[in-house]
């Protein structure tokens, strides 16, 4: 399979069998046409020696697997389930905003007692993902909520902990942390900066954007204590990793200027994500928007290239696909690992396939406190992959996403393997403008 | 495209993915959750742990 298409200026074909990615001239992007009626039209235009030229290349392409290759690989390569080797540890199913498109219900994941991990639960969460991880020696655990900084010294103890089985086990945990940034006292940011490989503060890009959907307890925007506290933890970073997070809703499909605005204010990793919600609701995006969204994904690359170009670049989490030194086939195809190699833990210790699937009724894998997990629906998750999903067969990124999100999926569409449409619509989109911008070499 | 040595096609990324089926598999790469997005999975922008086990990668007609 052959995808053609035309982004920032450029056209492009890529083989989604082989990974491989051509830059195309007009009369070589006329050549991979897909309508075999409209091909011979449009090449009728061009001198025949041209018109040769161009096959010949293509013919040179195809020999050497880089065009037309097969994209039927053996999905019994996947068969049996994987190793766990992340987890998610919902440290407090509390927090201390009420971001209206919290998919967990203020933080809570309908959780009355707002409940809070303690370190022994904590610690055999990590001795469980130990157990379970075989012979992986990388180990990751990301601490989650609700607000993760409502619990800071549980947290504390825990990576202690962790470390401290590192010695002996010869294994490796990377620590990271997704917080709102508002509980970042200078001892908080101190620990995150040694301790956490990767940090994600989850900023939505211009104050009234932030602040109508993120008010705290009192409705009261939360802006500038994020941005202030998520600033003086980016100035310690030393150049680990982070990324200023922010969600999308319909009230900002021109969340172009979100992610300008993160990187205004000093974000150099930047990361905005369109809601997930139910159609219900006011702020859910419907496919009505979606011209707008995939208009305004255009506008955001054309920004990034633009101040790349200038000088004062930022990075954009989707945009950052690694052509060369990026995952192998085997990874391309399980995704995310989620209820395979990934778990979620509550702060009960209750095992769910992600942080999704937290608290959905018939989800529950396992439980750390116990050892208890279950193989059967471990299998179901590995048996999820891109090559069992009907609805993937065809789509040439299917090599790029896994499939997409299984909870989304299931969220939207009642069953794991029926990709959520619109999020796939923007993946593509996004995508397109990855191998683009890749292509230009910025 | 401006057109170098009369070629009409430059391969930006040469093909791979079968070959990574030879090398790859390892499980030691970032899980695609755990990073930024939390809920749309982008699986091509994690980094192979592996790529001093890679096979070199060999582009078609690169100086087009």
């Amino acid at each position: 399979m052959v995808h053609t298409f035309e982004a920032l200026g450029l056209k492009l074909a890529l083989d989604t069998g082989s990974g491989a990615l051509h830059q195309l001239d007009g009369i070589a992007f006329d050549a991979l046409n897909p309508d075999p009626v409209e091909r011979a039209r449009l090449l009728s235009r061009y001198p025949e020696r041209e018109a040769e030229a161009v096959a010949r290349e293509l013919d040179e392409l195809r020999e050497s697997g880089a065009l037309d290759s097969p994209d039927d690989y053996d999905a019994s390569l996947l068969s049996e389930p994987g190793t766990v080797k992340a987890m998610c540890l919902h440290a407090a199913h509390d927090c201390n905003l009420r971001c209206r498109y919290c998919f967990a219900h203020d933080g809570t994941y309908r959780d009355p007692s707002r409940a809070r991990m303690s370190v022994e639960v904590g610690k055999a969460a990590l001795d469980w993902l130990i157990s379970k991880s075989g012979s992986r020696r990388a180990l990751e655990a990301d601490f989650f909520g609700g607000e993760p900084l409502l619990n800071l010294p549980a947290v504390k103890e825990i990576v202690a902990y962790g470390r401290e089985r590192e010695r002996g086990t010869g294994k490796r945990f990377s620590f990271t942390i997704t917080t709102n940034a508002i509980g970042l006292t200078d001892g908080a940011i101190r620990f995150i900066n040694e301790e956490m490989d990767n940090c994600v503060l989850s900023l939505d890009g211009r104050r009234e954007v932030h602040d109508r959907m993120r008010p705290d307890a009192g409705g009261h925007g939360s802006y500038d204590r994020a941005l202030e506290g998520a600033l003086r933890l980016i100035e310690g970073r030393g150049g680990k990793s982070y990324y200023a997070r922010g969600t999308f809703t319909a009230f900002n499909l021109d969340f172009t200027n979100d992610a300008l605005a993160l990187a205004d204010a000093g974000f150099e990793h930047v990361s905005v994500e369109p809601v997930v919600a139910s159609q219900d609701e006011p702020y859910a995006l419907r496919p009505e928007h979606l011209p707008q969204i995939l208009d305004e994904y255009d506008k955001l690359a054309e920004a990034y290239v633009r101040r790349r170009r200038e000088g004062r670049p930022f990075s954009f989490f989707h945009f950052n696909v690694d052509l060369e030194n990026g995952p192998c086939l085997r990874k391309r195809l399980t995704g995310c690992g989620a209820g395979n190699e990934y778990v979620a833990v509550t702060p009960e210790g209750r095992l769910y396939p992600c942080h999704q699937f937290v608290g959905r009724d018939g989800w529950e894998i396992g439980d750390a406190t116990t050892g208890a997990f279950d193989s059967d629906m471990q299998r179901v998750f590995a048996s999820n992959h891109v090559l069992n999903k009907p609805d993937c067969r065809a789509c040439w990124a299917k090599y790029f996403c896994s499939g997409g999100c299984c909870a989304n999926a299931l969220a939207m569409n009642g069953r794991l393997d029926k990709p959520y449409e619109l999020g796939c619509a923007m993946q593509r989109k996004r995508l397109e403008l990855a191998l683009a911008v890749a292509a230009i070499g910025l | 495209m401006e057109s170098i040595n009369n070629r009409h096609i430059r391969t930006v990324n040469a093909a791979c993915l079968r070959e990574s089926l030879e090398h790859g598999g390892c499980g030691e790469c970032q899980a695609s959750c755990q990073s930024a997005c939390k809920t749309s999975c982008t699986v091509a922008n994690q980094q192979c742990k592996r790529q001093e086990r890679r096979a070199p990668v060999i582009k078609h007609n690169a100086a087009v």
